[in-house]
């Protein structure tokens, strides 16, 4: 844990705190259809434009049935819309490595990750997806997935701020919006920067490039006694370069906080991420509108106490987490120290020289922090502690600035349950921001956070003691377990980052895993979404009573601390049984030299 | 019902006129200005040998094995490693028995073939595979723990092997972001172009 590496984070920490409100200003005016941008000029037009073809008339809003069903009509497209493109891969244009369509199983998965933001991917994209797939299949959903969630995130919003109202605002004119005056801007510069990096961006066939060394072959050795026979390895000549339009796609799949990587080994790959400097923009970029978010709260409630109290709690469990994670890397794995490994290095099994310990550990928890999910490094060779705070980070519901909407209102329900709790302690109705909080909107509460459990302990138990779900392991022990819990988690919580070394769509075409991944990633998403919604719609009819000397303040020390006490305790006490039997056990093992 | 048809069209429009700004615009307008701007980079900063032969990319390792070239991480993309088409990490765990044994045997190798004494330490970027497979980078410690073989190879003084790793090292940004990497391919490249 050098001292160069704690400059680096006070720079991500004091750098993220400084665009908060310049991003949060901006929200405010894209979220808001009246809202004045200095794009304006350039973009107004077409968004006049759009909404005659869609025939929407901007300035009439839903209420939040109406919303929901809009969310839910707009994801049911966009799944199909996938599903075919995927399907008819091999006959659509822009496909000059003549790659083969997905399967069924395969194809409905991946449409259904991209259409929830999780974006997890049981296929290697260089060798799978066509440009074409790439570039409209899987990349409008970088872009609209993100906007529904942010969409989102102001309906809840709004039904906070509003009162004695019944409509939530303009779904349609939300994601438009969103994604005119947001998104697109944004990912126009972040795109160009990469290439500047060194992140490709073209669309040309895959190049051949001939070996500066030729590699000689390995010649076959029989299986002699208990040593198992080993397949001969030709000799290598030429590597196969990818090219691609990557750069485009990368940029949205950050500030999306979608995570789905061009390549398989996503931003590990050096042109993915290139550079140090990419990587730092890139970690920004992930956390950069959801922080934002936290400032338009307390723009729209009027009351920007409440807004950083949000932010720093956020900040808090973020900090702790980025703390945990880097020390257990830094600290490496005393059975490989034993073999001979300088203890000084860490863990360096599945990490990139350019990024070292320090940036692998801060990214693999600011993916998880948000429901990104694009890695820089691979979660599933981390040690035991390492590994346990993405998933730790995955389980507590991706509300530490979360992903691009989802953070937030999946914070709020957690502030709304933090102030049940305080109002049950002193005896006194609870109060959120005036409103009364009544039995109606903690069970909305309570539903969306139990889904979320019941998904992903139900299915890891299932697929724990199933062939199929054991036949897709790629390490045996308790780490094999961590492999399939963290798979539902990730499906569950939209986040899509792996244990990669999971294999979910195998080769004898078996569909249980991209099957049941895909309904954990449309619980995690939809049936939250529904009651979030609802209490959006509860909240927004009732009115604000003035605060008086028993109202218990959403902001500051208090607050706070409540808050991160509500966080943990509901995701350890619901997590901690499975995360003992994974990577608690196997860190005691590792400890003691136990390999499997 | 009356619902579902009133709001079908604005769905279904949307997902259209998304896609062609997204998915078609969008990407079209970074493929041109980055054409103007990064040509290079925007191609793969692909590497051509004097007769014009590609021979890689400056991002992407390669895999060397020969006693006169620095080797590069241990890979698991693909089936001997730094398959470019197949960008992977081990995915092994921290208590994996084949993990192990694979340290193990890289350990002994790359002892043997550097000279280095049994009770060294040896740099963990030196037996560990990557994450992507394809890392172009080691560390300046596991360079330098190679040049005395292949200054044996090559003919060639330390001293000026270490000016080729200095001067091939890509150093962490503005001095504060990330590490320092030593670029295995272009360090290997100058070694061959100075041999012509």
């Amino acid at each position: 844990m050098h001292s160069n590496d704690w400059l680096q984070l006070a720079l991500f920490i004091g750098v993220l705190a400084l665009l908060t409100k310049p991003i949060g200003i901006y929200l405010t005016k894209v979220l808001d259809p009246a809202g004045k941008t200095w794009l304006d000029l350039v973009i107004r037009p077409f968004e006049k434009i759009t909404y005659r073809m869609m025939g929407v008339d901007p300035t009439q809003e839903h209420g939040w049935k109406g919303y929901t069903f809009a969310i839910l009509l707009f994801s049911a497209v966009g799944v199909l819309f996938t599903y075919a493109i995927l399907r008819l891969q091999n006959v659509l244009p822009l496909n000059p490595q003549g790659l083969p369509a997905l399967s069924p199983a395969l194809a409905f998965n991946t449409a259904v990750s991209f259409t929830t933001n999780t974006n997890w991917q049981s296929y290697g994209g260089e060798s799978t997806m066509s440009y074409f797939s790439q570039m409209v299949a899987l990349a409008i959903h970088n872009f609209t997935s993100a906007a529904v969630g942010i969409s989102i995130a102001a309906a809840l919003v709004r039904g906070v701020a509003r009162h004695s109202a019944t409509t939530l605002g303009n779904f349609w004119v939300d994601v438009i919006r969103v994604t005119y005056y947001l998104l697109l801007p944004i990912s126009l510069i972040f795109a160009v920067f990469l290439v500047s990096q060194g992140t490709i961006q073209n669309f040309r066939a895959y190049d051949t490039a001939t070996l500066v060394e030729v590699i000689p072959e390995v010649p076959a050795v029989p299986a002699q006694g208990d040593v198992a026979a080993v397949d001969a390895v030709p000799a290598v000549t030429t590597q196969t370069i990818v090219q691609g339009p990557m750069a485009s796609q990368s940029a949205i799949k950050m500030l999306g906080t979608n995570g789905g990587g061009y390549t398989n080994a996503n931003s590990a790959h050096p042109f993915e991420n290139p550079t140090p400097l990419s990587n730092f923009i890139q970690m920004l970029s992930i956390f950069a509108i959801g922080s934002g978010l936290t400032w338009y709260l307390g723009k729209s409630t009027k009351n920007q106490a409440h807004g950083w109290s949000v932010w720093a709690v956020m900040m808090i469990l973020f900090t702790s987490g980025v703390l945990t994670c880097w020390w257990a890397e830094a600290h490496g794995n005393p059975i490989h120290q034993a073999l001979g490994i300088a203890s000084a290095d860490g863990n360096m099994e599945g990490k990139e020289v350019r990024f070292g310990i320090f940036n692998s550990s801060l990214f693999a928890t600011i993916t998880t922090a948000a429901s990104c999910g694009a890695v820089n490094s691979m979660h599933d060779s981390f040690t035991a502690i390492g590994g346990l705070v993405p998933l730790f980070m995955i389980e507590l519901g991706e509300v530490v600035i979360g992903g691009v909407g989802a953070g937030l209102y999946g914070m709020l329900v957690f502030v709304v349950l933090a102030v049940f709790i305080a109002g049950l302690m002193v005896g006194r109705t609870p109060e959120y921001l005036g409103k009364k909080i009544e039995a109606f909107d903690v069970k909305m509460s309570m539903l969306a956070l139990l889904v979320l459990t019941a998904s992903i302990l139900g299915f890891t138990a299932w697929a724990a003691v199933s062939t199929w779900g054991q036949a897709g392991l790629n390490n045996a022990g308790p780490h094999g377990f961590s492999e399939i819990l963290y798979a539902y988690s990730s499906a569950t919580g939209n986040n899509g980052s792996a244990f990669a070394g999971l294999t979910a769509n195998p080769t004898s075409g078996d569909p249980h895993y991209n099957v049941t991944l895909a309904i954990a990633m449309l619980i995690g998403r939809f049936l939250m979404i529904v009651p979030i919604m609802a209490l959006a719609g509860s909240l927004v009819k009732k009115k604000i009573s003035p605060p008086s000397a028993g109202t218990f303040p959403v902001s500051g020390m208090t607050f706070g601390i409540l808050l991160i006490g509500t966080v943990l305790l509901v995701g350890a006490l619901n997590f901690l049984p499975a995360l003992a039997l994974g990577p608690i056990v196997e860190h005691f093992l590792m400890l003691k030299g136990q390999l499997f | 019902m009356k619902n579902i048809i009133l709001e079908l069209r604005p769905a279904i429009v949307s997902t259209v006129v998304l896609a062609i700004v997204c998915c078609g615009i969008y990407p079209l307008a970074v493929t041109g200005i980055s054409k103007f701007a990064f040509a290079n980079k925007a191609n793969g900063s692909l590497i051509v040998d004097k007769n014009g032969t590609l021979i890689g990319s400056e991002l992407l390792g390669q895999n060397f094995t020969g006693e006169g070239y620095f080797h590069p991480r241990p890979s698991a993309a693909g089936a001997s490693g730094y398959d470019a088409a197949n960008s992977s990490g081990s995915n092994l765990g921290p208590t994996s028995q084949k993990l192990a044994d694979q340290l193990k045997d890289r350990i002994a190798a790359y002892r043997t073939s550097n000279g280095i004494a049994a009770n060294q330490e040896i740099p963990a970027d030196a037996v560990t595979a990557s994450a992507s497979g394809l890392d172009p980078h080691i560390s300046p410690a596991n360079a330098a723990l190679q040049i005395a073989r292949v200054a044996q190879a090559r003919n060639l003084t330390s001293q000026k092997l270490q000016e080729l790793i200095n001067f091939n090292t890509d150093k962490a940004g503005f001095g504060v972001l990330g590490v320092d990497g030593v670029n295995v391919l272009k360090l290997n490249i100058a070694l061959d172009v100075r041999k012509e």
